[in-house]
């Protein structure tokens, strides 16, 4: 981790006519950063996570994304950015060379680049043998480190990963988050959004989100020590009960 | 830019040739309904049988009951013996008609005397009657022109009636045109609709958004492929009109592909605007087959006309893109009209692909909010 702020947001509100679905949010993210976004189900972090992405123009309030404005540039920043969903974001039918080459030429790559990116992919996940079956064949945890893949195909310096272990059993998230920590030591920024806990401890730092405001900000251990908690499912808890 | 158009083009290949349904649709269909429409949907009847009850049994009554059957479109099925087998025939679901002729039919032939010839239809089924009796009607005249020098009755005034641009009143010069305008619109607008709202079931629509491509690209790569395989559907179901069922194209080649591929667009718009305002394929699927496929093919004049239905109905007709578009073909391929005859229809149809463009394009959720 260094100083580099990679993502610096102040007071950034999201009002849907007379509901705030965020509420003035400030908090940076810094480069190599595994920046966990928690909250409850509508608390607002979907919302907040498309207002940089480019997918939502906040209300009012300003923040860069890899050096862009949020509002002025955010046709320029889903250049830079990587992007994967909770739903694999793959066509499942096409094989897996398919959608590493589409996902390539969408975001301009050369040929060539395309090429390498795709020989790379598949040696890194040991997909070789697989790359002209369809990704419908695969199981699912191959299917979420090619998407997770697939979404850094042209070296974004952020990927926004929304909710990507739903619903997936513990040995394939575990195989996930070690795939997240390859990516951060590289360089990467990693925003992550989540619900369940367990994962939350394995970020650098915590922002959770407690109706469209962030009630907390900080490491996993410090955020134990000032709630009091045992693990970070215990300050979900003390922090949304009140 | 057009290096990205191509990969999502060839993606969206892949996707059609590896759907079966999709492929089911798109050739399949147009298949199923030529032969439907051109065989099974006809207005035309071959072998009809019909009883006659004969009252004159003379050299006259029996040359018209040969001239009747000589046509390949009768068959008698009885000879009846009295009046009170009339109906058996029609009753036992047999005989479509019985004609009557009267005693001393020889006689009053020739002499000119008035004379009455009596048609029995069956009126359950009352096109196929309505198509009966207008045949018999006129074999009956050709027969009286044949036998009757014109000369020897000049005060008689006969009603001459001449089909013209399809004398035979061959259905599928009807179902040609109707048919091509049903598969354009199926082909484009269901599938467009369909392939853009899986997109969206499937979550990697988000993902698109989030890309660098403009959202225009995004549609104009997913309605390509599609457009491009309507297009060549409609050369197939032209090929299949001129060479099975012998359609002509009387006018403009050139002018007829122009309009399809105008009938085309339109029909992509409208895809798109129903894939804006469905969330599920399945939506999408609904949403096409009420909104364009009974319209087309109950409204557009196809199969019933449009000046028979109550006003209604005819307003409701008026803003279907088919009824326009059959209009353009029938005129192009039967009448050989030129640009300047259908330039209303042409102009009706711009004007909607241009308002159908522009509300899917307001429509398509930019941000997905």
């Amino acid at each position: 981790m260094n100083d580099e702020k990679v993502i610096q947001v102040q007071d950034l509100t999201k009002k849907f006519g007379d509901f705030t679905a965020v509420d003035a949010i400030t908090f940076d993210v810094y480069r190599g950063e595994i920046f966990g976004f928690l909250g409850a189900n509508g608390a607002g972090k979907t919302t907040a996570m498309k207002m940089l992405n480019g997918l939502s123009k906040p209300t009012s309030g300003n923040g860069t994304v890899a050096g862009l404005d949020v509002i002025k540039q955010s046709e320029k920043i889903k250049e830079r950015i990587g992007y994967m969903s909770q739903r694999f974001s793959l066509y499942e039918d096409l094989t897996v060379k398919e959608n590493i080459r589409f996902y390539g030429g969408v975001y301009g790559l050369s040929k060539q680049k395309i090429k390498d990116k795709t020989d790379q992919i598949l040696e890194e996940l040991q997909l070789t043998e697989v790359a002209s079956k369809l990704v419908k064949a695969l199981p699912l945890g191959w299917k979420q480190r090619l998407a997770f893949a697939i979404s850094m195909v042209h070296d974004p310096k952020i990927v926004f990963l929304d909710e990507p272990t739903g619903g997936v059993d513990p040995a394939v998230r575990r195989q996930f988050w070690e795939a997240i920590y390859e990516a951060a030591k590289g360089g990467s920024t990693i925003f992550v959004t989540t619900h369940y806990m367990d994962e939350a401890e394995y970020c650098d730092r915590v922002s959770i989100m407690v109706d469209g405001k962030i009630e907390a900000l900080d490491t996993p251990d410090n955020l134990k020590a000032h709630y009091n908690a045992e693990s970070m499912d215990e300050v979900f808890l003390k922090l949304a009960r009140n | 830019m057009l290096k990205v158009f191509w990969a999502f083009i060839k993606k969206e290949f892949y996707h059609i040739i590896r759907d079966k349904r999709t492929l089911l649709i798109l050739f399949g269909m147009p298949l199923a309904q030529i032969l439907i429409f051109g065989y099974a949907v006809t207005n035309e009847f071959k072998d009809a049988e019909i009883d006659i009850l004969d009252h004159a049994k003379d050299e006259t009554s029996k040359q018209l009951i040969n001239h009747l059957q000589s046509s390949g479109n009768f068959i008698v099925n009885s000879n009846l013996i009295s009046e009170n087998e009339l109906e058996t025939g029609m009753k036992a679901g047999k005989s479509k008609l019985v004609l009557v002729i009267p005693n001393d039919f020889s006689k009053d032939f020739y002499a000119g005397n008035p004379l009455k010839i009596q048609l029995i239809a069956d009126g359950s089924d009352p096109n196929n009657a309505n198509t009966l009796v207008q045949y018999v009607n006129d074999m009956v005249r050709k027969f009286k022109t044949e036998k009757v020098s014109a000369g020897l009755n000049p005060f008689q005034i006969g009603v001459e009636t001449r089909m013209i641009y399809n004398p035979q009143l061959i259905s599928a010069y009807n179902f040609v045109p109707g048919t091509i305008a049903l598969i354009l619109l199926i082909i484009c607008a269901m599938l467009t609709s369909l392939t853009i709202s899986k997109e969206k079931e499937l979550g990697t629509m988000e993902i698109l958004l989030v890309s660098p491509l403009p959202p225009l690209l995004i549609i104009l790569g997913k309605v390509t492929p599609y457009a491009f395989l309507s297009f060549i559907n409609a050369v197939i179901v032209l090929l299949i009109g001129y060479f099975v069922f012998n359609v002509p194209i009387i006018g403009s080649l050139g002018l007829l592909l122009l309009m399809c591929f105008l009938y085309v667009i339109t029909a992509l718009s409208l895809g798109t605007l129903i894939s804006t305002v469905s969330a599920t394929q399945q939506s999408a699927m609904m949403k096409s087959l009420m909104g364009l496929m009974l319209p087309s093919m109950l409204l557009s004049g196809f199969i019933f006309p449009l000046a028979s239905m109550p006003i209604v109905l005819q307003y409701l007709g008026n803003i279907v893109p088919a009824t326009y578009f059959i209009n353009i073909l029938k005129g192009i391929m039967l009448r050989g009209a030129g640009l300047n005859i259908i330039l209303y229809e042409v102009g009706v149809l711009i004007l909607m692909t241009v308002v159908l463009l522009a509300l899917a394009m307001k429509n398509f959720k930019i941000r997905l909010e």
